[in-house]
């Protein structure tokens, strides 16, 4: 109970169907006391059926879910000490603010001057106190956004999820209110659960990061795991974007990594780190655009020998302000993307379009995916 | 242009005598000083010598009393029975006989009133023979068979509205540690209360002026008002029937401007309320 890595949260087989569908597809997962843990994913994924079973709305049709050690099978919702911060907010809106932030601490028949008190605190928390008396269709959604987190973290829940928190927000006030959020998490040491499908909000708000696709976990792991070592195309694909090319593993693997022949790329792959790999396999490689160099020179270190480098000629330049994007064709016909941050004034100048480059990338780039 | 605007005038103005023109003649004759209700008694007109007549009627008193009793009694009932229906079927969408329910519920506003009342006339009867209950036919059949119908509008309003409800809101009161029944009668009830109201409303005017239903239903003794005014109109119109009409027009029709003004109010600051959010919108 006193180790702080033990399991707070532990799902095992968990599986969710609706009639012939299956929602949730035996997902085991364990959540530390603590953390920001983002289950991230595309629409139908699983990731909010599993933050509804884990609120109690919705039952396992298999597996088992414990809380703190507890097994949740037969706990009702009202009886679970979870609280959930709902993707529309649900705020009662016949209730004013201070009402509804003290409907959870009534229900637990506490006295009226404690209630008072522990409204005042976390309306204060959420920088929210000047608006006790209002009613939520007298709030902005940013404002209403922070009454559903106080009505949320009221009742000090252990375990708080988080349907979408920050979707209903334009973009300036998500990053505001996403810091603001580690903050409150950091201060009140409640463990979150963080449901999105937001990549950017799961990697800024998340310690570690699910990857949930067609019902499964795909990948867990930190943030930065998740995006350099990405265990799968899909996950590769769906955290940033990437160039992926399909390539044949050639024998021979010496100290300096595997090598790959790619037909599309139109040059040898060498990629440092990667699993032992078997020779002749079909495997797909994985480069980020912004790990790619683009110059009019051959690069230096590759000598004329074709690794690492290759020439295309740029089709298009988007100019994005922070950075720009080349859209670099290869000799095969196949699309590169490539990233640049303009760190110069008029640096986006430099190429033109229809301009024949290079292409070159750091041996450690390459993300090698047999699946 | 100009001939357009003229047709779009001509046509409210006849739209308007074409429904108004019937009541303001009756509010006008109920002031009329003459036995004949078509003929005016220019010389002694206007008079409220029929309202005075009219207080002093018994039947009539007996009979609005009677009709003010089942109508609240039919509305309140049906206003209970109709939500948990309406309930049901929002809610639940696969159980054993959802369909017949929801048939059952909606027939009486689709069935013929001849055939509601002749049927709930005829169970009526069979219960007394059976199980010797309603004790023949007066006020409690009446408000039963009212029940029965008032029931079904309610049903269809609470329906309706439960339909566009947002569950996330009972989730969301359950997760804060609500049990089901201190969900329903805290966040449930208060946000269907105006469907709700609106269903009485509806119901209690539907009683209040049923009259094929409740003939077949009512016994001696028990003549709701517009039993008794349809009586009164078979045997040659008499002024002092206008002059109740006219009270009830006047009833009607101040209740409907109260309600429009209220309305307004909260539309208005409703719409004040969301500005001043916007603005605050940083």
């Amino acid at each position: 109970m006193s180790d702080p890595n033990s399991a707070y949260v532990s799902l095992s087989g968990v599986t969710k169907r609706f009639g012939d569908f299956t929602a949730v597809d035996s997902v085991s997962l364990d959540i530390r006391r603590g953390e920001i843990f983002c289950l991230l994913g595309g629409s139908g994924s699983g990731k909010t059926t599993l933050l509804r079973m884990l609120a109690g709305f919705d039952t396992p049709s298999a597996g088992t879910i414990r809380i703190d050690g507890a097994d949740m099978s037969a706990i009702p919702p009202y009886e679970r000490p979870v609280n959930m911060m709902f993707q529309s907010y649900a705020l009662f809106p016949h209730m004013s603010v201070e009402k509804n932030v003290a409907f959870g601490l009534e229900q637990e028949g506490e006295r009226r001057e404690q209630i008072r008190r522990k409204v005042g605190e976390i309306l204060e928390l959420v920088k929210m106190s000047g608006f006790g008396t209002r009613k939520p269709h007298q709030l902005s959604g940013g404002q209403r956004q922070r009454v559903a987190l106080a009505r949320a973290l009221v009742k000090r829940p252990k375990l708080l999820l988080l349907d979408e928190p920050l979707a209903a927000l334009d973009r300036k006030l998500r990053e505001h209110t996403q810091f603001e959020l580690l903050n409150i998490q950091q201060r009140l040491g409640v463990t979150f659960i963080v449901v999105t499908h937001d990549q950017e909000e799961a990697m800024t708000l998340g310690t570690r990061l699910g990857v949930m696709n067609h019902g499964r976990i795909v990948q867990v792991g930190s943030p930065a795991d998740i995006y350099e070592s990405p265990a799968t195309r899909f996950v590769a694909d769906f955290i940033g974007s990437v160039n992926m090319f399909e390539g044949q593993v050639r024998g021979g693997t010496d100290g300096a990594g595997a090598y790959i022949e790619s037909a599309e790329l139109g040059c040898t792959l060498r990629a440092e780190r990667c699993e032992r790999l078997t020779a002749g396999a079909t495997v797909w490689t994985a480069i980020r655009p912004e790990r790619i160099n683009i110059g009019r020179q051959p690069p230096a270190q590759s000598g004329g020998s074709a690794e690492n480098a290759v020439r295309g000629t740029v089709r298009e330049i988007a100019y994005m302000g922070d950075m720009s994007i080349y859209l670099v064709q290869l000799a095969s016909g196949r699309m590169l993307r490539v990233t640049l941050p303009n760190i110069t004034r008029g640096a986006e100048r430099a190429l033109a379009r229809g301009e024949s480059v290079w292409l070159s990338w750091h041996g450690s780039s390459p993300v090698v995916l047999t699946e | 242009m100009r001939s357009r605007r003229l047709f779009a005038r001509g046509a409210l103005i006849l739209g308007l005598v074409f429904l108004y023109a019937p009541i303001v003649s009756l509010i006008v004759f109920s002031f009329n000083n003459s036995r004949l209700v078509t003929v005016w008694d220019s010389v002694h007109s206007p008079t409220l010598k029929w309202y005075g007549t009219l207080v002093h009627n018994g039947q009539i008193l007996d009979a609005a009393w009677l009709s003010i009793r089942i109508a609240l009694t039919a509305a309140s009932c049906s206003v209970v029975l109709g939500t948990l229906a309406g309930f049901a079927l929002a809610r639940f969408s696969q159980f054993r006989g959802r369909l017949l329910l929801a048939g059952m519920t909606t027939a009486p506003i689709v069935m013929p009133e001849v055939i509601t009342g002749l049927s709930l006339l005829l169970l009526f009867v069979a219960l007394e023979q059976l199980i010797g209950w309603p004790r023949g036919l007066g006020a409690v059949t009446i408000a039963l068979a009212h029940i029965t119908f008032c029931m079904a509008y309610v049903t269809v309003v609470v329906q309706s509205r439960l339909t566009g409800f947002d569950e996330s809101l009972e989730e969301a009161a359950m997760d804060l540690g609500a049990r089901p029944a201190t969900v329903f009668l805290r966040v449930t009830l208060p946000l269907i209360l105006p469907a709700i109201a609106s269903g009485w409303l509806l119901a209690f005017t539907l009683s209040w002026d049923d009259l094929v239903i409740t003939q077949f239903v009512a016994g001696p003794g028990s003549s709701t008002l517009p039993m008794v005014i349809f009586s009164k109109v078979r045997f040659g119109v008499t002024p002092d029937v206008n002059a109740l009409a006219t009270i009830l027009v006047l009833i009607v029709a101040t209740g409907i401007v109260l309600s429009t003004i209220w309305m307004r109010y909260q539309q208005r600051r409703r719409e004040r309320d969301e500005q001043l959010a916007a603005a605050a919108n940083l």
